[in-house]
């Protein structure tokens, strides 16, 4: 998006050549210029991703075949690390855990966004209102965490006052083994469904009023209409939608690591929660990279493949 | 969306770049300039503020900038720190880390300022100065204070049930059926009818008072929680102590102190675990949730913080060897490897332990001083704000403290324990499971 608007700025006689690529058949010269300035424009983004994500990214997979404890150097062990791994109990439990969470997270979060970005397109027009719907999101995630973890709490908490008010038995909602997940993942729900919902929003404004015209005339029913009109024409902002919020959801770590700590047992010790543990608290940076690699893995697995059966890249409005 | 952990790797990443650079610094030779201190516990930050002003009085070159965190906090921003070259000069270094930190080179040996200074390591109380010896035989800590573990008990309560202080001050206990301890633990619990735990028609489900309150399981040292119960069955965590490296979790002695504690819970006497995860255990008993709380005296003033509530202190039990037991943990301040003013980092430690600075600390009855003599202005200035501490001092009087256990790897062995003990606690799995765990925790060793 910046290289884009900066592009705006350059002086008129380059706005011929937009794109370095549709530029080739125009002559060598012309190209070298442009990437130049491309690059120019590009460079702080460029540094800012080969600083802090690509150099780390590959110093973090060297350092999975690695031993290392941070304070002093790492040695070479091969794959010991990734073996030792699949032998851990602990990894698939943190495995485990984290499909459960993901599940109810993204299952909750998808359903209820798309539920309020109906009501925003065909409801509540008032931008007051609209707005609102996005303040769980202006509050940090760690806030958010501790303002449910202490109205949750088993003993002094309010929503236990009122269940023991209505006269039925307390939980212990960050406590409990079976509760301890489904508590993390409502909490996140109920933070991020605000944003989902505005950006499933910005995908009903896209789709242009003639077809529901259309649809009208024909007679179709308001369910027909939202299965055949509205899903299918949505898909490909759905499908953005889903990459990027289950990605997030993997990687859950703030809530757990501010409210149960992975605990009780081992029943919130997510992947995250799992890797931070291994590497901050045991320094064991080596094997806490190798988790990491594997995530990275299995997360650009997920992404591919929804992209791939979604058909994310496509849209039916052609 | 959920950036923290990108920050964190971003915040390492710089780290490690950084730190390539750190250590060719020049380190200053004359005891001049700005050193950091750093320590965790708020309520003395007051006295060592104090302490950083009479010392620049004394030494105007030197600033000493003192930074407070939470503990949770304090590890993982104190080993980013010795990675980055931003660590503090001097901190305060607790008995479960220093041997790590000692091990990775990141503690300068105090042996030769020691030695110079003529510093009397005599006159710290017995059994302190040689904890901070590491397994090379070199001094990483000079001590700066000792605790014991108590039980707390609300004053109003136990007169209620009619339980005198002399006789709260002389329970006794063992694994089998509790001794005078659980009794007193099961008449000081009420449920909502107002039925106690030790009377017919107790319903255990319904518990407006817990006799016993719970923070946690513990993990593997059960410092306030269950060692001064364990060790008066004559078990200890290790085979040797400090530098053990095998635990006896396997122990029946140690199994049967757990099953005890834990069956707790189930008859209704302490909460259960689950219930634990949020408010803080002084914070339940400030409630009125809880009669007796078992925690360390450094709590001593939090404790008698809580509006309506009196809170009286009884030493711990006596258990099947007729001796009460706590756990004697100190604390030290270590000077950081990578300081670049070690003349007057140490020149500051050295303060710290001195009777100026041990005295100032004392005078604001937070904690005990490691030095002998501060240590008993310390009681004094507790019974001048009218607080009967002697059921702390006791132990170190009749000599019935135990050393907390030092081992190598204790993060390690803290991760395994801790799932294991909670299991056990929450009544999910046997005490016989911890044979288990203790498996995997000598298997760190070999």
């Amino acid at each position: 998006m910046t290289t884009t608007t900066a592009r705006g700025a350059v002086p008129a006689r380059k706005a011929t050549g937009t794109g370095t690529g549709n530029a080739a058949p125009r002559g060598r010269r012309r190209t070298r210029s442009d990437l130049r300035v491309a690059l120019l424009f590009i460079a702080p983004a460029l540094i800012g991703f080969v600083a802090f994500y690509l150099v780390p990214s590959i110093r973090g997979v060297y350092l999975s075949f690695t031993e290392y404890s941070v304070l002093g150097d790492p040695t070479w062990i091969g794959t010991k690390n990734y073996t030792a791994i699949f032998a851990d109990d602990l990894f698939w439990n943190a495995m485990a855990v984290t499909v459960q969470y993901v599940a109810l997270n993204i299952g909750f979060q998808t359903a209820i966004a798309l539920g309020l970005a109906l009501l925003m397109h065909n409801v509540a027009k008032s931008t007051f209102i609209r707005g609102a719907l996005l303040l769980p999101f202006l509050v940090a995630n760690v806030i958010v965490a501790l303002l449910w973890f202490w109205m949750l709490d088993y003993q002094l908490g309010i929503v236990n006052e009122v269940i023991n008010w209505l006269g039925l038995p307390r939980i212990a909602f960050f406590g409990s083994e079976q509760w301890a997940i489904p508590t993390i993942a409502g909490v996140n729900v109920w933070r991020h469904m605000g944003y989902t919902a505005l950006l499933i929003f910005a995908g009903l404004q896209s789709i242009p009023n003639h077809v529901y015209e259309v649809a009208s005339l024909d007679g179709a029913s308001p369910t027909r209409t939202f299965w055949s009109i509205t899903m299918p024409l949505l898909r490909p902002v759905l499908v953005l939608v889903l990459v990027v919020t289950v990605i997030g959801s993997f990687q859950v770590f703030d809530t757990v690591a501010v409210t149960t700590g992975g605990g009780p047992i081992n029943a919130s010790r997510v992947i995250q929660m799992y890797i931070y543990q291994k590497a901050f608290g045991e320094s064991d940076f080596g094997y806490a990279s190798a988790l990491s690699v594997i995530l990275f893995v299995i997360l650009a697995l997920v992404a591919f493949v929804q992209m791939k059966f979604l058909k994310g890249n496509e849209s039916d409005l052609d | 969306m959920k950036k923290t952990l990108g920050a964190v790797a971003a915040a390492a990443a710089i780290a490690i770049s950084l730190s390539a650079c750190g250590g060719s610094a020049p380190a200053s030779t004359e005891a001049k300039g700005e050193i950091n201190y750093w320590l965790w516990d708020a309520n003395q930050l007051p006295a060592y503020k104090q302490c950083a002003d009479d010392f620049t009085k004394a030494n105007p070159d030197i600033k000493v900038k003192i930074t407070q965190r939470g503990w949770d906090d304090y590890w993982t921003t104190l080993t980013n720190g010795f990675v980055a070259g931003t660590a503090p000069d001097v901190f305060t270094n607790h008995l479960s880390k220093y041997p790590e930190y000692a091990a990775k080179k990141q503690l300068l040996s105090l042996d030769e300022a020691v030695a110079k200074d003529g510093i009397k390591l005599e006159s710290y109380t017995k059994g302190l100065p040689e904890l901070w010896v590491g397994q090379d035989g070199k001094r990483y800590g000079l001590p700066k204070d000792w605790d014991t573990v108590g039980l707390f008990y609300n004053k109003a309560m136990t007169d209620s049930a009619g339980l005198t202080a002399e006789q709260m001050a002389n329970l006794d206990w063992n694994p089998q059926d509790g001794g005078s301890y659980e009794k007193a633990i099961a008449h000081l619990t009420v449920d909502e009818k107002g039925v106690r735990g030790d009377e017919a028609g107790f319903d255990k489900n319904n518990v407006a008072v817990y006799g016993l309150g719970l923070a946690g399981s513990g993990s593997g040292q059960g410092q306030t929680e269950w060692s001064f119960l364990s060790a008066t069955t004559g078990w200890t965590a290790t085979d040797k102590n400090p530098w053990g490296t095998k635990f006896n979790y396997d122990d029946p002695k140690f199994q049967e102190t757990i099953a005890w504690w834990a069956g707790l819970t189930e008859k209704g006497y302490m909460p259960k675990l689950e219930t634990t995860v949020g408010a803080s255990l002084a914070d339940n008993f400030g409630a009125g949730k809880a009669a007796i709380n078992t925690t360390g005296d450094w709590l001593i003033g939090q404790y008698q913080s809580y509006k309506g509530v009196k809170t009286a202190f009884a030493p711990t039990p006596k258990g099947p060897d007729g001796k009460r037991a706590s756990m004697f943990n100190g604390l030290a301040d270590s000077v950081w490897a990578g300081t670049k003013n070690p003349a007057a980092s140490v020149k500051w430690v050295e303060y710290l332990a001195s009777t100026a600075c041990q005295d100032v600390v004392a005078s604001k009855a937070v904690v005990f001083p490691a030095l002998t003599s501060s240590s008993e202005k310390a009681a004094e200035a507790f019974k001048a704000k009218g607080t009967d501490v002697s059921a702390f001092t006791t132990h170190v009087k009749e000599g019935t403290t135990f050393l907390f256990p030092i081992a190598d790897k204790a993060a390690k062995v803290d991760g395994i324990m801790k799932p294991a003990m909670d299991a056990v606690l929450s009544g999910k799995k046997p005490a016989s499971s911890l044979t288990e765990a203790n498996d995997q925790v000598n298997a760190l060793f070999k």
